[in-house]
């Protein structure tokens, strides 16, 4: 049951992306901070949802892709290619290492595709630290810094990003209604009977796979731009690999306004258990990530706020009857 | 009549189990042939074999003039070679429309969505599905469910559709429905391979009967003679009845040719 309709949900989107954008004329560089993040775990979370969402595959690759994006972003740069050039590179480079990567990793499925997609990241961390010469190892890199004082930077690396998150949402929008968005969701329910009606899945399950790296590669590029040094730990970072997912799971996987609902929840709650309890933040974190897998398994969106009012609905009856 | 199908010596063996052993035969357009044989005779497996979903170990299976013995079953179903299974496979969560659009927008070949949706729209009043188009697939019944992989199938617009067990765990009243549903595909030109263990629903619509034994064609022909045969009697009930009916079935063996 939708919550709200259509044209409120565009309103309430546009509404949000106003919000984050102006934060550098209205708010501290704290908020901006904080506005850069939620865009950019909106960017992730939209483009996991295009693999684990509408194709069902529990991809825990998001980290992977974001530490490429970030060394091919930092190396480019570092050997004078110019930085919006270095960002496109990056992107380029991780969609056809995930294009590549797919068509051995999709032939598993369910856990063991999961477990194949995590042990992805964990192998590209270990290159990435182990070939000190080129990438500095576990010293980690600088990366030319933007150019402008904070203030500056920070609202460069907003637009930036919030581009981003609004190109991811196009993306996905077109895909939604596309043949590829379909076919996507007959594998998620069904993937022999999707073979059956005549759709090639591993070359659908391979364009879903490569699009859910490509915003990540960009965002990564960007993301080391901003902070301006990276090394491997922070760059293929475990706990990033496993926030995307949640993050989509708590808006609603499969659907358009999810992934955008949830990563800004959830960086906000986070930010709010860092700010007031900083013992327990991430033990209140795991608690609500196991409270919503029990009693919102399909997400906020699909929750039907009527119902918690109104025992019986009209809808009800008729399924009664 | 043209000749739709050909299967040249097919073999498949799993390991060293041969599931299907040398199997040769030829469907015309327009045919409904019954594909019978007591469990574990092969009859899936063959099906699988027919749409790619396993590889051939040894043989050829000729589809409309091309060797498609390497096709993948996605490429099946864009040829026109489609199939329903044994146990119904529908995308549960899309409604009982969405899940025929899956068939008409990737085997059908229609570009648009829009297309693919009224393609879907029409086979699903000619299964008798219309009312229900816009609920879920997992809250169908078994019989509607068993309708819903039939229209979904004929949204592909196969040449060949191969029903496998489309009857099972259907009442007698539902298998008649069923039976008569077959008899209206196939006057739309359609060749169907009816798979079933149930002699007596293969019998009422089939013009011809393949019996399959332990991965073997072991007779072919007239639907009264093939049941008469012996040798299917042996398949189905064991030596000792095959004997005791032996008087019976030696009156009409003429008309069966071994294979």
């Amino acid at each position: 049951m939708p919550t709200l309709s259509r044209p409120l949900r565009y309103a309430a989107l546009a509404g949000w992306f106003a919000l984050l954008a102006v934060t550098p004329f209205i708010a501290d560089n704290y908020t901006v901070r904080v506005a850069i993040t939620v865009a950019m775990y909106s960017a992730l979370a939209l483009s996991w949802n295009f693999i684990g969402g509408f194709a069902g595959y529990p991809s825990f690759s998001t980290a992977a892709f974001f530490g490429l994006g970030c060394y091919v972003g930092a190396l480019s740069q570092r050997h004078g290619v110019p930085l919006v050039l270095a960002w496109l590179l990056a992107t380029l480079f991780v969609t056809a290492f995930a294009a590549a990567l797919g068509t051995i990793i999709l032939r598993l499925k369910g856990h063991y595709f999961a477990i194949g997609s995590i042990a992805i990241v964990e192998v590209v961390r270990l290159v990435i630290s182990s070939w000190g010469s080129l990438t500095g190892g576990g010293d980690g890199l600088n990366v030319p810094l933007l150019s402008g004082g904070p203030d500056r930077v920070a609202s460069t690396v907003l637009y930036v990003m919030l581009g981003i998150m609004l190109l991811a949402f196009i993306a996905t929008l077109l895909v939604d209604r596309s043949r590829l968005g379909f076919g996507l969701r007959c594998i998620n329910q069904n993937e022999d009977a999707a073979d059956m009606v005549g759709i090639d899945t591993t070359r659908y399950k391979i364009l879903g796979y490569a699009l859910s790296a490509l915003f990540c590669g960009t965002v990564g590029a960007v993301y080391a731009s901003w902070v301006g040094y990276i090394d491997p730990t922070d760059s293929f970072s475990i706990l990033l690999t496993v926030k995307v997912p949640v993050m989509v799971l708590l808006g609603g996987a499969g659907t358009v306004f999810g992934p955008i609902v949830g990563a800004g929840l959830f960086v906000l709650l986070e930010e709010f258990f860092w700010a007031n309890f900083l013992e327990w933040n991430r033990a209140i974190l795991g608690g609500i990530i196991v409270f919503l897998i029990f009693f919102l398994p399909s997400g906020i969106l699909k929750l039907d706020y009527r119902r918690l009012f109104r025992r019986k609905s009209p809808a009800d009856r008729v399924e009664a009857a | 009549m043209t000749e739709i199908l050909r299967l040249e010596n097919v073999s498949k063996a799993f390991g060293g189990i041969r599931a299907v052993n040398d199997v040769s035969f030829t469907l015309s357009e327009g045919e409904i042939v019954g594909l019978i044989g007591p469990n574990g005779a092969g009859k899936t497996t063959l099906v699988n074999l027919i749409t790619g979903v396993h590889k051939l170990t040894g043989g050829k299976v000729i589809f409309a003039g091309q060797d498609v013995s390497r096709q993948k079953p996605f490429q099946a179903a864009r040829r026109g070679l489609a199939r329903t299974f044994q146990i119904v496979q529908p995308f549960p969560a899309m409604t009982v429309l969405e899940n025929v659009a899956a068939g008409s927008l990737f085997g059908g070949g229609h570009a648009a969505m829009g297309a693919a949706l009224d393609a879907a729209r029409q086979e699903l009043d000619f299964v008798g599905l219309g009312p229900v188009a816009d609920t879920p697939a997992a809250l169908l019944s078994l019989p509607n469910r068993k309708r819903l992989e039939l229209a979904k199938s004929l949204a592909m617009k196969p040449k060949v559709l191969l029903l496998d067990e489309v009857n099972a765990g259907l009442n007698a009243a539902e298998i008649d429905g069923a039976l008569d549903l077959i008899r209206k595909i196939a006057a739309r030109g359609i060749t169907i391979v009816i798979i079933e263990h149930l002699m007596k629903v293969v019998l009422s619509v089939s013009q011809r009967i393949l019996v399959l034994h332990h991965g073997e064609l072991i007779a072919q022909g007239d639907p009264t003679a093939v049941v008469n045969d012996p040798r299917v009697i042996e398949a189905y009930l064991g030596a000792k009845f095959a004997a005791r009916f032996g008087t019976a079935a030696s009156t009409s063996q003429g008309a069966t040719s071994h294979v």
